[in-house]
């Protein structure tokens, strides 16, 4: 029996409240308030407590899915494709429509490092300011 | 002896003994400690004492991962007795256990304002007497209408986070009244006054050892020790029942409604 907690920061807002997960065998079974945290002083909200719940769950998904037609249904698809199809297609907007027509929506759950890029990505590469989180809706 | 040195020992020899797969105890991790299950060859440098956290609750979860599992644990005074009240309603299991017993120190029963900061028996550290919990006391000069007002006001500064059910060892139910929208609305704030901490309340009569875990857990600071500790002082004056003094001891519900106490 193998049982150990991980120390992290809750990914459901941008307050940065400090949490255990609770690993038991390989799977994450719970989440415990960190003690004396800088931030969260031990203390979660209700989606806080609830870190662990969506990590293993049925409903989760795990790969990119691709809808090829509108309407038509998601199949799914490697990374490569994915990726490759989004940057082909953003292309292929920003051309015809300019940049701005071209909105990126950004998360808590990213690192400020990764919301960093994003930014980056769409001021510098794609040309927009069109930026925006869900931390802040 | 240094009490940390004298509990990594303790464990040390456990471990080494052979009797047990692992031991669980708290581990210095980032801000604080954290539980954590050491095995046999593991280093115990990181191995600490405080803060503390709802130990008995995570030895449930892991006697149920492992339903033959021998493990240990280092338990304090509140542990110990949440354990056998965890045992009296067949959550965990004692004879799978072999426990490390610490003392408090006087330091941590200040800070959990403790009355009993000491286990059965004692293999690490020195017995310091309990205090009487000054918020119990204050509290207990309200009048009636006073105390109504006082838990009014506290509950009206609830969040819902459910984290004094989430972190309460003694909170074992696999279906939680407090779920239920017949109680507790979803989507409001705050929840009904006085269902969902009355509820709570009345579900932890002789089974709440003041472990103080839902007071360090609750973003409101609502010091809902001081409704259980009366709680627990009423069970004792009517039934001479206290939570986790004896494994002997059958609960005053099973002894007040079966005949020949079950």
């Amino acid at each position: 029996m193998e049982y150990r907690n991980v120390l992290t920061t809750c990914a459901y807002c941008g307050c940065g409240c400090g949490l255990y997960l609770e690993v038991l065998d390989g799977k994450v079974v719970g989440t415990l308030a960190a003690k004396n945290h800088a931030i969260s002083e031990g203390k979660l909200c209700v989606k806080g407590w609830n870190s662990h719940a969506y990590i293993h769950h049925a409903d989760r998904l795990s790969t990119p899915q691709i809808r090829d037609q509108r309407g038509g249904k998601l199949r799914e698809a490697t990374w490569d494709e994915a990726l490759d199809l989004v940057a082909r297609r953003l292309n292929e907007i920003k051309a015809e429509s300019g940049p701005d027509s071209i909105g990126f929506m950004t998360s808590a759950k990213c690192t400020n490092e990764e919301n960093y890029l994003v930014q980056k990505w769409a001021r510098a590469v794609v040309g927009t300011n069109n930026i925006d989180h869900c931390a802040r809706l | 002896m240094d009490r940390l040195v004298l509990a990594q020992e303790a464990v040390k020899q456990l471990l080494e003994s052979g009797e047990v797969e692992g031991v669980l105890a708290l581990r210095a991790s980032g801000p604080s400690s954290v539980l954590h299950l050491y095995r046999p060859g593991d280093d115990l440098a990181d191995l600490v004492l405080w803060p503390k956290y709802n130990a008995p609750k995570v030895m449930d979860l892991l006697q149920r991962s492992g339903p033959d599992v021998q493990l240990g644990m280092v338990v304090r005074g509140c542990e110990e007795r949440g354990l056998i009240e965890l045992a009296k309603h067949n959550q965990v299991d004692l004879a799978r256990l072999h426990l490390i017993y610490v003392a408090c120190s006087a330091e941590e029963r200040d800070g959990c304002r403790c009355a009993w900061p000491y286990p059965s028996r004692i293999d690490v550290g020195e017995k310091v007497e309990g205090i009487a919990d000054a918020l119990v006391a204050e509290h207990e000069k309200l009048s009636l209408e006073e105390r109504g007002e006082f838990w009014k006001r506290h509950f009206a500064r609830c969040i819902k986070c459910y984290a004094c059910r989430t972190v309460c060892p003694q909170c074992f139910c696999e279906v939680c009244m407090l779920e239920d929208k017949l109680w507790v609305h979803t989507g409001t704030l705050t929840p009904p006054f006085p269902t969902y901490h009355l509820v709570r309340a009345y579900h932890t009569v002789a089974k709440c050892v003041g472990c103080m875990e839902c007071e360090a857990a609750c973003p409101a600071d609502i010091p809902l020790p001081v409704l259980y500790a009366l709680l627990r002082r009423d069970a004792e004056e009517l039934f001479g029942y206290v939570p986790g003094r004896s494994v002997d001891e059958l609960p005053p519900l099973v002894v007040e409604t079966l005949p020949q106490g079950g």
